[in-house]
């Protein structure tokens, strides 16, 4: 493959700088939990279903706690002592603890190491769940196989869940490789998980399990019937980011959109809140097996795409270190970037060239999330579509992985099955037409691409440079990214945020963080077994590496 | 598509352009040409491409031709068609209720605002609702602007402020009481099951509940926004697709003036820190 030539050192230097950021941030935050953990735990417990009035079991559970002032231990622990000094289940706890005449702290008290010990059995059992899935996800993968290229990946948003279905098999059988159900407008900011089959929606569907569940099965359907596994791609972002992440995680989702960054600009989220619910989010994505897809593009949709580049690498640099801060590898952090510049500034084909093959050089293991013109779709359907044929190029000639395919119908509707046929048609045609362009080609040394590419990296070296300097917090405070200003004790969801007490019991967490180490040696075994079957590969002669394979070389 | 490159039928219609019958036009005057697809939940034979023509036929067009018919899935096949309107229309007779005013540039509106209103101006501007999208608001509000026209944030005598997406009509109208907004700018893009009329009506019907109404000056915009739309749901102006920040604030510093001359428009002075 043709390569950029890339100062290897400033890279190196850009991945320690974002290192620093995420040690500080996470160190800050080390001492805090928030309801949405303690509800994912529960629901990693077992806990399922609704009350009456439509509320969740766990944010029931979570709430006496909270009404007790208890929450400060875990709900771990009070789960732990009320099923083992009331000889019953989690679910059955919360059953009672909807009934509403139940107090945790008038439980008759149990040995704390018993409790543990009940705790970790617990979290065996949902690890176990999970690594059940996965493997399922792994057999389908072996049976089927699955193509090195561009994943095609729609969306389907008509907010019923069964028309969803309709769609999503439509456009698998016409070549799409990951479904992505939008969710419907809103559900970002509700600070429950809804449950149940639904039909009701703005602008997308509900993220709920029993959603997950109809579309997995469905996908599976097809899957057989076309000899191709269809990945399913659902957001755990927002103010429940691990809660639905257990879900994607039982349900067998495959990619999930997992950005703490994005909620906190564009969500307005808190941001203590949402990175701690995503440290939890990853480290749950990371065990099983999913990729996260990060919202790096949507910088450009607000700010603009050549003058705010930098901000979009600084970016990937930060989640990269986010993720692998939870355990996750290389190989599924779906770093996001966009073609979003205007597509009246000259020579915009080379820039943006040249940023994707950026990115593709500094992430190599990373399945990259490459995302279509949005901001300068007008409704000229025609000239929409060649914008898209344009996006398309460069994401087949810089190889990225999950090719999110733009509509020729953007900023009009929630896409026609016709549009997404033309659109996978146009892809497939481009995937097709330049196979292997990308390695028959080379890059003029000193060039206006490898000058674009030095340029942004020098500008998001500084960027991160001066993060480090101020704290993630400060500079997220001062609207250094995508030009929007979040205070640290504003935004939504802050109200969730507690001290965890010395007493605190996450026993998830701690056997997760295990699971999620060996998931990182496999990964990486497997990554260099398939290095080393590369006949043309020399690892010697890369000038860029992972934080894994070695520090700066000053 | 076996109709040739060249159109060989002979012309038997008038190819003198008359207002009075406006005919869309394709390579001749009043030949009527029109392009559409469409998708039909059926299989993709013979019988379907055949109801293809009669949807096109039902729509009025004359000589329907479907030129592409492909499976999208075992029951549904995509169609593209072209016909011939039959139908004319008086263009002289059509009026459509659009903002007239001339547009400024930022510097000429600045000028407008010292010389006509005599203090800078406030507007606060939002995606109100359960909308997520901030692509509207930001290309009047930002800045940066769009396509190259600078955002209201740029103005030297303007003041502006974005709230961003998903703000409640609650939440909105007591910013804009804080703010002392002179102006509201609404941003609506989800438009599924009519949304955006239903959050409007809500946000100007708390703003009569409150007495409040007569305070802003209350301007709607998106891709489904139309002006005469946003009189009908009891704003002052509303703005669609192909609108910039210098068509939106020229019609708000000359209605501002309108309104001063009425006596409604609290006057103060030039300096833009007074907040």
């Amino acid at each position: 493959m043709a390569e950029l030539h890339l100062d290897g050192q400033k890279v190196c230097e850009a991945r320690e700088a974002a290192a620093a950021i995420v040690r500080q941030t996470v160190e800050e935050l080390d001492d805090r939990s928030t309801v949405t953990v303690e509800r994912t735990v529960l629901r990693l417990m077992g806990i399922d279903g609704i009350n009456d009035a439509g509320v969740p079991l766990p944010n029931l559970v979570i709430e006496q706690l909270q009404e007790e002032g208890l929450l400060g231990q875990g709900a771990s622990y009070w789960m732990g002592r009320a099923c083992l000094s009331l000889g019953k289940s989690p679910q059955e706890v919360a059953e009672l603890c909807a009934q509403g005449d139940f107090s945790f702290r008038q439980l008759e008290p149990v040995d704390a190491f018993q409790i543990r010990v009940w705790g970790e059995g617990e979290a065996e059992k949902s690890l176990k769940r999970i690594l059940a899935s996965r493997s399922r996800r792994d057999e389908y993968l072996k049976r089927f196989g699955d193509h090195g290229g561009p994943l095609l990946y729609v969306i389907v948003a008509t907010g019923n869940i069964y028309e969803d279905i309709v769609q999503a098999k439509a456009a698998a059988k016409q070549g799409a490789d990951v479904i992505a159900v939008i969710r419907t407008t809103g559900q970002s900011l509700l600070d429950y998980v809804p449950y149940g089959a639904t039909t009701e929606g703005f602008g997308g569907t509900m993220a709920t399990q029993e959603n997950f569940r109809l579309m997995r099965k469905a996908l599976d359907e097809s899957g057989e019937e076309l000899h191709r596994y269809i990945r399913l791609c659902n957001y755990c972002s927002g103010l429940c980011m691990p809660e639905i992440a257990v879900m994607g995680a039982f349900e067998r989702l495959d990619v999930m959109l997992n950005d703490a960054l994005y909620g906190i600009l564009f969500r307005d989220i808190n941001m203590q809140r949402t990175l701690i619910d995503q440290r939890f989010s990853r480290l749950i994505n990371g065990v099983a097996g999913v990729i996260i897809n990060t919202g790096e593009d949507n910088y450009l949709t607000t700010a603009d795409a050549f003058e705010e580049a930098h901000t979009v690498l600084a970016s990937q640099f930060i989640n990269e270190q986010f993720a692998l801060d939870a355990g996750m590898p290389e190989e599924q952090m779906g770093l996001g970037h966009a073609f979003e510049m205007d597509p009246e500034l000259e020579n915009a084909f080379l820039y943006e060239f040249a940023q994707a093959q950026m990115a593709r050089q500094i992430f190599p293991h990373a399945p990259l999330k490459y995302m279509p013109p949005t901001k300068y779709m007008t409704g000229n359907i025609f000239r929409g579509h060649i914008q898209d044929a344009l996006f398309n190029i460069i994401t087949v000639i810089s190889k990225q992985r999950i090719h999110l395919l733009g509509m020729l119908t953007e900023a009009i509707h929630t896409p026609f099955m016709s549009d997404r046929a033309l659109s996978i048609e146009n892809a497939r045609y481009i995937a097709r037409s330049l196979r292997d362009f990308g390695d028959d080609i080379s890059f003029k040394p000193g060039g206006i691409m490898e000058e674009r590419a030095a340029f942004v990296l020098d500008q998001a070296l500084e960027l991160l440079r001066n993060i480090q300097r101020d704290g993630l917090f400060r500079t997220l405070e001062l609207g250094r990214f995508a030009d929007i200003k979040r205070p640290l004790d504003g935004g939504k969801g802050l109200a969730g945020v507690f001290h965890k007490e010395e007493n605190y019991l996450n026993p998830f967490h701690d056997l997760f963080m295990s699971a999620a180490e060996d998931n990182m040696q496999q990964t990486r075994a497997a990554r260099e077994e398939q290095q080393g079957k590369a006949a043309n590969w020399v690892a010697e002669e890369r000038e860029i590496q992972t934080p894994a394979e070695g520090g700066c070389t000053k | 598509m076996s109709g040739g490159l060249y159109s060989m039928e002979k012309r038997d219609f008038s190819t003198e352009l008359d207002l009075t019958k406006l005919k869309p036009y394709g390579d001749t005057m009043n030949d009527g040409k029109v392009q559409l697809s469409f998708t039909l939940p059926v299989a993709d034979n013979p019988t379907s491409e055949e109801a293809a023509k009669q949807v096109l036929l039902s729509m009025g067009l004359k000589e329907p031709l479907i030129t592409c018919h492909q499976a999208l899935d075992k029951n549904f096949t995509f169609f593209v068609g072209y016909g011939q309107l039959e139908k004319t229309l008086d263009y002289t007779q059509i009026h459509v209720k659009a903002v007239e005013v001339d547009v400024l540039s930022m510097e000429e509106t600045d000028q407008f605002i010292r010389t006509k209103l005599g203090r800078p101006i406030r507007v606060l501007g939002a995606s109100t609702g359960t909308d997520a999208h901030t692509v509207g608001i930001d290309a009047i509000m930002n800045m940066k602007g769009y396509a190259g026209h600078y955002g209201l944030e740029r103005y030297g005598m303007i003041e502006a402020l974005n709230l961003g997406s998903q703000v409640p009509n609650e939440d909105f109208i007591r910013k804009a009481l804080e703010y002392r907004a002179d102006v509201l700018l609404v941003s609506q893009t989800v438009t599924q099951k009519n949304v955006h009329i239903q959050n409007i009506t809500e946000l100007i019907e708390l703003l009569e509940a409150e007495g409040l109404r007569e305070k802003f000056l209350v301007i709607i915009g998106g891709p489904r926004i139309s002006h005469e739309l946003a009189k009908e749901l009891g704003c002052d102006a509303g703005f669609g697709p192909g609108s910039y920040a210098d068509n939106v604030a020229s019609y708000i510093v000359e209605e501002l003036a309108k309104r001063k001359e009425a006596g409604l428009f609290s006057v103060g002075d030039l300096s833009k820190e007074q907040n």
